[in-house]
C-alpha cells in the first residue's frame, strides 16, 4: 500500500507536491542529502532513463549537478546551487540550467513518527511555468519520452 | 476515432498557422483582454480582430464571453486540459520516484534498527 502522491497549481507561478513517508524527518532527509541514496530513487528504472552521475556539495552555497542518459553523448544534466540546507526539516535549492527554472523547496514535517513530505517549486514568472508546462517537451526529450509514455497509459485508461 | 480527429486537428493547424493568431493566444497567455483591447495591440480592425478570434475559438483555443457589451476573450479549455494532462504527468513522476523513496526509507530504517 503505497501513500497518495498529489500535487497542485497553488498559484501563477507555484506548483507543489505532497506525499507522506513510512520514517522519521531525519532518515527521509538523509535519503535527500546523501548521493548514493538519491541514485537509487531519484530515477527509478521504470522512468527509462537512468542517473548517469550525481554530485551534491549539500551545505548553504554548494552546488550539485546530476547527469541522466544512455552515454555520455546523450546525456542531460541539471544542476544549481543549495541556498538553504536546515538538516532534517528544509532544503532549498536553485535549478540553474534555465534563467526560467524554479527555485525549489523540500520541507520534511514530523507526523507522528512518519514524515510529511512537501516540495514547493516557485518559478520566476506566471509565463516561465506555463512554458515549463507547454514547452518542456522540447527542451528534455529523453525525459519526456517517460511522461508521453505515461500519458499514453492514462489515455488508455481514459 | 481518426476520423473524429481530423478535422479538429485540421482547424488547431489552420488556426496556429497565422503570425497574429500566435501573437493573441501568447497575449491571453498572460491576461484576458478584450476584442477591442487586442485590435488596438495588434493595429487591426475590430472586424479583423473578430475573424482571428472566430477562429481560435473554433479550434477550441479560446473561449469568449460578453458581458454588458464587452466581449472578453479568454485561453480555451483545450488549453486547460493539456495543463491538466501535464500536471497529472508530472505527479506521476513524482509518484513513481517517491514510491523508490520508500524502499529506500525501509532500508534505512533497518539498519538502523540493526546497529542498535
Amino acid at each position: 500500500m503505497t501513500n497518495l502522491t498529489t500535487i497542485e497549481r497553488k498559484s501563477e507561478r507555484e506548483l507543489v507536491v505532497t506525499r507522506m513517508f513510512n520514517g522519521p524527518p531525519r532518515i527521509v532527509f538523509e535519503a535527500w542529502t546523501t548521493p548514493e541514496l538519491m541514485q537509487q530513487w531519484w530515477a527509478p528504472k521504470s522512468s527509462g532513463v537512468p542517473l548517469l552521475s550525481c554530485e551534491m556539495d549539500v551545505r548553504a552555497g554548494g552546488g550539485y549537478r546530476l547527469a541522466f542518459g544512455h552515454d555520455a553523448a546523450s546525456s542531460f544534466a541539471f544542476f544549481g546551487k543549495y541556498l538553504e540546507v536546515t538538516p532534517p526539516s528544509r532544503l532549498v535549492w536553485t535549478n540553474d540550467e534555465s534563467e526560467d527554472a524554479a527555485v525549489t523547496t523540500v520541507t520534511f514535517e514530523e507526523k507522528d513518527g512518519q514524515t510529511l513530505l512537501t516540495l514547493h517549486e516557485v518559478y520566476p514568472s506566471k509565463a516561465a511555468l506555463d512554458e515549463a508546462i507547454v514547452g518542456m517537451e522540447d527542451g528534455m526529450p529523453e525525459q519526456f519520452e517517460q511522461l508521453d509514455a505515461l500519458l499514453a497509459t492514462l489515455g488508455e485508461r481514459a | 476515432m481518426v476520423q473524429y480527429m481530423t478535422p479538429h486537428l485540421d482547424a488547431s493547424f489552420a488556426a496556429l498557422s497565422d503570425a497574429t493568431r500566435r501573437g493573441v493566444l501568447e497575449q491571453l497567455g498572460r491576461s484576458d483582454a478584450s476584442i477591442t483591447e487586442l485590435a488596438d495591440r495588434f493595429h487591426m480592425t475590430l472586424t479583423g480582430m473578430k475573424k482571428h478570434v472566430s477562429v481560435l475559438e473554433h479550434a477550441g483555443f479560446v473561449t469568449t464571453q460578453k458581458v454588458g457589451r464587452v466581449r472578453t476573450c479568454k485561453l480555451g479549455l483545450r488549453r486547460l486540459e493539456e495543463e491538466a494532462a501535464w500536471i497529472e504527468s508530472y505527479r506521476q513522476l513524482w509518484a513513481t520516484r517517491f514510491d523508490a523513496l520508500d524502499a529506500v526509507v525501509e532500508n534505512l530504517k533497518r539498519k538502523e534498527k540493526i546497529d542498535d
